[in-house]
């Protein structure tokens, strides 16, 4: 099945309790894919077409005040109207998942894929001091199994999950092992993991408000040091990423997505030429990769990041290595994709040493 | 006819003297303090003429800041 | 008799609202919000709701409503109340979902969440103060400032050519497939406040018993903002303001 429709079933079969989106290419399979299964009538999902995204994201504010497991799915010029929402979401430390399945921008852009929505997912994105789990999947399966880890991670942390897909994991098929179904929560199981979701007081004795409003300066400096230190606690346990071929690595390329997928065939065919190059592929875009990154700059003679933008993530590439070897950068943007040719291409053309 | 006697009291340091009760009042019952001050700084309402209250809650229903509890008698024919 | 006399429990007729929290509230001597509040608390006390209640905030003077009625409250981006409590409601059914907006929370950056709110017949309460100006900024113009009304935006007064007309935003609703009970009222008077405490009585009834929308337009006084006293608020606010939105059921199903 498409990415797309992957994220739909991982979603009814997570037990997730509602879904709020609009419509946008290339992305509009996940809505189109959950109103045809009407899992209302069986795991009891809500699932609804919002009027806009702004209206979308702030039905899932809504629905995650509650306690509930809820989401969204956008593109691009979509996640754009959604951020206000988002910084909300962050601010008030509500659990919840966002999927931008990127095309290419700026503004109004193409509807092909893109990688360019980097820095607008790891860096905040909306207003304030703020981050987001940023889950990068390069296959069919991981975005069906991002889902799953995605509200994992939200609900343990308290913050809003993102899988950042571009638009050829959503459109692709592949073959994919959905997750078990599993039961939504109960509103005992919800009262009990989530004490301080607004779901009416129910004899809890006392009120729950979820604001991100705090008029007291010293005040909102502490919510703001509360949030740091939970980012630090993702930062150190929550960094996904996997490596290839970096043993005896020489050069390492960096790329997340599909894009760490046409790498692998340019890295398989430069070995077969017996160039030594490796790949490092982030999983999480935020928590980055960093210690990782640091120590193969120690090792390897330099790093070619490549990515569907103008130069996104190659500055957290250059911030880890911190100057100790030349770092560049191989990007199409517009909705061009590479091939692996011109990805090893670069490589050779920036490190004429290759032969 | 049954008389029906009323009074009211005013939490004086809630009340914010914006004097909607006392317009409110069909019988003249309430006046702002005219020098006194709450902690506040506002010239809270007090009840200037007692015995015309007919507990009607007509000043509680206007004010912002709940800040009037009324009571109410009816009295037997005399 | 004394007042010490009458003053005892038993005589009690009006008490101070239980569920209205202790502390003070920000607003202004005279503001209507204060009106609206306690009217609410008295409602959810009475229909014995509770526990079963989620209020969803504005942002405008309204922003800490949630401060003051003591049931579980959302605070919502401005304008973006209808669609927090969409979702409220959709995922917890049997609980009474309301908001409480401002005219330009509900009538200006929050207009298309309302329209679609109302359209999809959403089973929640839309509690609207409309006072005709922005308060908490500073008195700017609201969708809902009158013609020639001066305000921090329009130091000249309102006019038409640049600024556009008064948004009658309930007229809009109320024609509206899902709404069931669309009504304005005001709470300058007792005779009002009872009148308007009923219509929110019924909004919440019919949230409850899943009829639809309701809209409950509350027109209502800044005298801060419309630099009168409160007293003076209310008799210009019968006199001007109930022209252009007069009181009364627009839909009644």
């Amino acid at each position: 099945m498409k990415g797309n429709e992957a994220i739909a079933h991982a979603a009814i079969r997570y037990g997730v309790d509602g879904y709020f989106g609009y419509p946008i290419t290339p992305q509009s399979e996940v809505l189109e894919t959950l109103e045809d299964e009407q899992p209302w009538d069986t795991t009891g999902m809500v699932v609804l077409q919002a009027e806009s995204e702004v209206a979308a994201i702030n039905m899932v504010y809504g629905g995650a005040s509650s306690g509930k497991a809820v989401m969204t799915s956008s593109s691009s010029p979509g996640v754009s109207l959604k951020q206000e929402g988002i910084s909300y979401i962050a601010a008030a430390e509500l659990p919840a998942l966002i999927v931008n399945v990127m095309r290419g921008g700026p503004g109004l852009g193409t509807i092909q894929p893109s990688q360019a929505d980097y820095f607008q997912a790891t860096k905040g994105g909306g207003h304030g001091d703020y981050h987001l789990i940023v889950l990068s999947p390069a296959t069919v399966q991981e975005m069906a199994d991002f889902v799953g880890l995605g509200f994992d991670l939200a609900f343990k942390y308290r913050t809003p999950a993102m899988i950042l897909a571009d638009g050829i994991v959503g459109q692709m098929m592949e073959k994919v092992v959905l997750p078990p179904f599993r039961p939504r929560r109960t509103d005992a199981e919800i009262a009990a993991q989530c004490p301080w979701a607004t779901t009416a007081k129910r004899g809890r004795g006392h009120r729950n408000i979820v604001t991100s409003l705090e008029m007291d300066s010293p005040k909102m400096e502490e919510n703001n040091r509360r949030f740091q230190e939970t980012y630090a606690r993702i930062q150190e346990n929550e960094v996904r990423f996997q490596e290839y071929y970096t043993e005896d690595a020489e050069y390492l390329m960096v790329a997340f997505g599909s894009v760490a997928r046409i790498c692998l065939k340019a890295i398989e065919d430069a070995r077969a030429a017996g160039i030594k190059v490796g790949l490092l592929r982030p999983i999480t875009l935020w928590p980055f990769p960093t210690k990782e990154i640091a120590a193969l700059s120690r090792r390897v003679k330099g790093m070619l990041v490549v990515e569907l933008n103008a130069g996104q993530m190659i500055e957290d590439v250059r911030l880890a290595t911190e100057g100790r070897v030349p770092v560049y950068h191989f990007g199409r943007m517009g909705g061009m994709i590479p091939n692996p040719d011109e990805v090893l291409d670069a490589l050779k053309k920036d490190f004429p040493e290759i032969k | 006819m049954a008389k029906v006697k009323g009074a009211v009291t005013i939490d004086d340091a809630r009340c914010k003297g914006c004097e909607l009760c006392v317009v409110a009042c069909p019988t003249d019952v309430l006046l702002l303090q005219p020098k006194e001050v709450n902690d506040r700084g506002y010239h809270f309402a007090f009840a200037a003429n007692p015995d015309a209250c007919i507990g009607c809650a007509s000043c509680a229903m206007v004010c912002p800041d709940a800040c009037i509890e009324v009571y109410r008698v009816v009295l037997p024919n005399s | 008799m004394t007042p010490e006399e009458i003053i005892k429990p038993e005589n009690k007729v009006y008490a101070r609202p239980r569920l209205l929290d202790d502390r003070n509230t920000h607003y202004c001597p005279g503001c209507s919000h204060g009106v609206v509040h306690r009217i609410i608390a008295e409602l959810i006390d009475e229909m014995g709701l509770e526990d079963n209640t989620i209020g969803v905030a504005p942002v405008g003077c309204a922003v800490f409503a949630y401060n003051y009625i003591d049931v579980d409250w959302v605070e919502a981006a401005h304008g973006r109340a209808p669609a927090v409590a969409t979702a409220l409601h959709r995922l917890n059914p049997d609980r009474l979902v309301f908001t409480y907006q401002g005219d330009g929370d509900l009538a200006a950056i929050g207009t298309a969440e309302t329209i679609h709110a109302a359209n999809r017949g959403e089973n929640i309460a839309i509690i609207f103060i409309n006072n005709g100006i922005y308060g908490m900024t500073g008195g700017q113009m609201a969708p809902t400032t009158l013609l020639g009304m001066k305000t921090a935006t329009t130091p000249y007064g309102r006019r038409a050519d640049l600024n556009g007309y008064p948004l009658r935003i309930t007229e809009l609703l109320a024609p509206l497939d899902g709404t069931c009970y669309v009504t304005r009222q005001a709470v300058h008077t007792p005779a009002a406040v009872r009148k308007a405490k009923a219509a929110i009585k019924k909004a919440f009834q019919n949230a409850l018993d899943g009829r639809g929308t309701s809209v409950v337009e509350i027109v209502s006084t800044c005298n801060s903002g419309w630099k009168m006293s409160p007293a003076k608020s209310n008799e210009w606010m019968a006199e001007h303001m109930f022209e252009r939105y007069p009181l009364g059921d627009l839909k009644n199903i």
